[in-house]
């Protein structure tokens, strides 16, 4: 019986072909245009979401408290509150997989003729694990490093280009502030951060190493910052409530003293971030959608039109016995059908245009499988929703009136 | 005595119009039984396609009761009457009524879809039926490409394709010329032959003539009912 109609509702839409065509354009315009922006929209989230890994995920880093001096007040991180033992205490909370004190700033490298000035980092082995950062060429330094002091380094892909041209730079010499580093390793590449700064543009060294021969310090141990990593989300909050209560503890501030620290959640400047781009990607879809609606609205026309044309078929079908059920499933099964079919043309268009706009300007586009699917379902409750009153209508029509109609 | 395929019982049909209630049938008490042949007659006006769509379950009457092979189908529902019209009784209508876009043989098959009869019970059904009626060979063609005369007999074939034991023709001939309408009328004869009830509408004489019994309205009521050889 259903196979008789979906034959039926295949001939009526050949029947007046132009149509149909037409009617399908609007469902084929509404859901292409559907699938580019959520193409676009997931494209953005994921060029978002690629930076953010870079950075490493749940991460806090903890920064000194400031400090005023005869009037003075030194910003954040000015001041020596912090200390390589509050590091080792933090790595023992629970929820923290990563503690890496760091002292950080800027210097001049020099090898044979080449020079370079870049960010200097000294840090702990654990640093690299924090900030999900692979070695591809050599290999890390490890702990043994930064308690003797040794001077070696690792190059961020960018110094090694413009420091060492096309020469492997394991193993070569360089200076940074007349001290002579052996290079260990190089670090993979994880180009931008959020601001736009290359991550590539660095030196890692042993922390010891940095303090005593590289930038120098006020007490041996003091830091300045310390990147702290939780195991996952979840222990965020609790890693958080952690680190406040320790440091107040170790640095016996009493109750109602402030913090002689500052604590920053990396990963929620990163989650907001993504989440604007979500929004972007909600709101294109949003306004894509109403041309799915236009669409819709444009079968139910057509489809009122066809009842009122086709009345007297309708008379001569319910004379010899469709029942309003019958009557109703035709005029559905044929709105759907419009819908279904321009909603997979739809489809065809916009993957191609989307694949289109990958391939000429660059911009990434995620196609997922669940958009597709969405938008069928979406294809095929408009085609239900906007085919239903027609149906109605035409279900509803009285034989004996029906087959008078001329 | 077998029992009436129908029985109508104080039938009234009244019509809303701008000037009031109009009654297009008055009370009308019938009895037709299996294997007849009735012509039902009048003027135009006075009553008698009321009353044949009231018999073929198009619609309902205001007033009265209506037994169908012994069943009361006055007050049924839409649905309950698109079942009656489907299985128990054959509908042909003046203006034949098929469907332009279908071949003949969708056409004859068409009453089978809503029985949900299967693809090929419906086909052979219809070959069947266009074969009885003489048009096996143009299965395939649509409707306008055969003449009136053929399309009638398209239009009886699908009446027939349930195998009701009733047709009803509402002035089966009235779009035809009168060779043609002959060849109708002796169809109509075969069936009734073959036992089949036939209950025909026509105003005219020559045509009634081939029924066994003639029934006459006249402003919404019957005024005469005789068998044809005691008009003759």
């Amino acid at each position: 019986m259903l196979k008789a109609m979906l034959g039926e509702a295949w001939l009526a839409m050949g029947a007046n072909r132009l149509r149909t065509a037409l009617t399908m354009l609007g469902m084929v315009i509404g859901v292409g245009a559907v699938v580019i922006m959520i193409a676009i929209g997931q494209g953005a989230q994921y060029a978002v979401q690629q930076t953010i890994s870079t950075m490493g995920s749940n991460l806090y880093i903890v920064l000194s408290g400031s400090f005023t001096a005869a009037g003075v007040r030194s910003g954040s991180a000015g001041g020596p509150t912090l200390n390589v033992g509050d590091a080792e205490a933090m790595a023992e909370l629970d929820g923290v997989s990563n503690v890496a004190p760091t002292h950080q700033g800027s210097r001049q490298l020099v090898y044979g003729s080449q020079n370079w000035s870049t960010q200097v980092i000294g840090t702990t082995p654990p640093y690299l694990d924090a900030r999900a950062w692979n070695i591809v060429n050599g290999a890390a330094f490890g702990d043994s490093d930064v308690r003797s002091s040794t001077r070696v380094a690792l190059v961020g892909k960018t110094v090694a280009q413009n420091l060492f041209g096309d020469e492997d730079p394991v193993g070569k010499t360089m200076r940074i502030q007349q001290n002579p580093f052996t290079v260990v390793g190089v670090l993979g590449s994880k180009g931008q951060n959020l601001d736009g700064r290359d991550q590539d543009d660095t030196v890692i060294i042993p922390l010891s190493t940095a303090q005593r021969k590289v930038f120098g310090t006020p007490f041996l141990g003091s830091v300045r910052m310390i990147m702290v990593q939780a195991e996952s989300a979840e222990a965020m909050p609790q890693v958080e409530r952690g680190i406040i209560s320790l440091l107040r503890q170790r640095h016996r501030l009493r109750e109602g003293a402030p913090d002689d620290f500052f604590i920053r959640n990396l990963s929620a400047a990163a989650e907001s971030e993504a989440e604007t781009t979500r929004t972007m990607s909600v709101l294109l879809g949003a306004i894509a959608s109403i041309s799915l609606l236009v669409g819709g609205i444009g079968i139910m026309n057509i489809m009122l039109v066809s009842v009122t044309e086709r009345t007297r078929e309708i008379g001569i079908r319910m004379a010899i016995g469709a029942r309003q059920k019958d009557i109703l499933t035709q005029f559905l099964l044929e709105a759907v059908m419009i819908s279904f079919a321009g909603c997979l043309l739809g489809l065809l268009l916009g993957l191609g245009i989307a694949l289109g706009i990958n391939f000429f300007t660059g911009m990434v586009v995620v196609i997922s499988g669940s958009a597709a699917l969405v938008a069928f379902a979406v294809a095929a409750t408009v085609g239900i929703f906007f085919g239903w009153y027609p149906a109605r209508k035409a279900a509803q029509l009285d034989p004996i009136e029906a087959l008078r109609y001329q | 005595m077998t029992e009436p395929v129908i029985r109508v019982v104080g039938l009234g049909k009244s019509y809303e119009t701008a000037a009031g209630l109009f009654p297009a049938l008055r009370g009308v008490n019938l009895e037709i039984r299996p294997g007849e042949y009735i012509a039902i007659m009048g003027p135009s006006g006075s009553g008698k396609s009321t009353f044949m769509n009231l018999l073929g379950c198009l619609d309902t009457p205001t007033i009265g009761d209506y037994f169908l092979t012994g069943s009361n189908v006055a007050h049924m529902d839409k649905d309950a009457l698109a079942i009656l019209r489907n299985r128990t009784l054959g509908f042909v209508f003046q203006g034949f009524n098929l469907l332009p876009r279908m071949s003949l043989q969708d056409n004859v098959a068409l009453p089978l879809v809503y029985a949900g009869a299967d693809k090929e019970t419906r086909r052979a059904a219809a070959r069947e039926m266009l074969d009885k009626v003489g048009l096996g060979k143009y299965a395939e063609s649509l409707p306008s490409r055969i003449s009136g005369g053929q399309q009638q007999r398209v239009a009886i074939a699908r009446a027939l394709v349930n195998r009701p034991r009733l047709i009803l023709a509402d002035e089966p001939t009235g779009n035809l010329d009168s060779h043609t309408s002959e060849e109708i009328m002796r169809l109509f004869g075969e069936l009734n032959a073959e036992g089949i009830t036939v209950v025909l509408v026509t105003h005219e004489q020559d045509v009634a003539a081939h029924a066994k019994r003639q029934v006459k309205f006249l402003d919404g009521e019957i005024v005469s009912d005789h068998l044809t050889a005691e008009v003759a």
